[in-house]
């Protein structure tokens, strides 16, 4: 949901405004994934052609099996001011991750199998790192169907020609 | 930002060209500012985006979510696209005559 602030000051010169970008996913926790998300659903929103790279365990956002079950990283996270110990203690980490949850719905942030689906229906690319499939032993059959193609980091760099590369 | 339309009406508008008083707004508007936004002709699909953007506004004081606009408007994310490709909630919002949709979402 939103409402109307000042706004800030905007480039209109079309060779200052971003037209494309393709964003790195790389980690695998809850908080790992999605920034990369909110960026590349933000971008696709203001009309700019948005890539996703998934590597390492970044994969784990498309890999049909574990989509639904990214946790928070409560061990060794000094954001969550958790004693490391206490991370680590069964359930933990899965309360945290319902806690978050349950205030990203109320911002009206998706659960990430949704959010994955809303992007690519936008119509973002969504790939996935060879290097990264071939060693988790990983086959286009683990990957959501929205996963177009697993791709060289070569060919990523293909891709990415023209626009602006983040990593996440 | 003030401009007056053919009709002498003044109107404010943001730099961006959203509105800033929706109550400006009439629905004579819409077809010029979409064809200044790169939209052809508004179909009945755009104006069932365009309806359900104003409504919410209207009715809630802020503009729905992408996802929100996916699910409730009638119309899923893929047309959305389709019909405002450069970017559904801004777009529609512009040509609905309310502010500039301010989530990240």
């Amino acid at each position: 949901m939103s409402d109307t602030l000042q706004q800030p000051e905007l480039a209109t010169d079309p060779s200052q405004t971003i037209q494309k970008v393709s964003i790195i996913i790389s980690r695998g926790s809850l908080e790992g994934i999605y920034p990369g998300l909110i960026m590349a659903n933000g971008a696709r929103m203001e009309g700019i052609d948005a890539n996703l790279f998934f590597t390492f365990f970044g994969l784990d956002a498309i890999n049909r099996a574990k989509h639904e079950h990214v946790k928070v990283a409560t061990v060794g996270n000094p954001g969550l001011h958790l004693a490391t110990w206490a991370g680590g203690f069964p359930g933990v980490a899965a309360m945290v991750t319902h806690r978050f949850a349950g205030e990203m719905e109320k911002l009206d942030i998706p659960p990430i199998p949704e959010f994955i689906e809303l992007i690519a229906d936008s119509g973002a690319g969504m790939y996935a790192c060879k290097a990264s499939v071939d060693m988790f032993h990983l086959s286009k059959d683990d990957f959501i169907p929205q996963v177009q193609d697993i791709i060289t980091v070569g060919e990523f760099y293909g891709l990415a020609g023209g626009g602006q590369i983040i990593f996440t | 930002m003030t401009t007056t339309t053919p009709l002498g009406s003044p109107i404010e508008l943001d730099p961006e060209g959203f509105f800033l008083r929706p109550e400006q707004w009439d629905e004579t508007m819409a077809e010029p500012i979409a064809r200044e936004n790169g939209i052809g002709a508004l179909t009945e699909r755009h104006w069932q985006v365009i309806n359900f953007m104003r409504h919410s506004y209207l009715t809630t004081g802020s503009a729905p979510s992408i996802r929100t606009l996916g699910k409730a408007s009638g119309v899923p994310v893929k047309e959305l696209y389709q019909l405002f490709p450069k970017g559904p909630a801004k777009l529609a919002a512009k040509i609905a005559g309310i502010p500039k949709p301010r989530g990240c979402i």
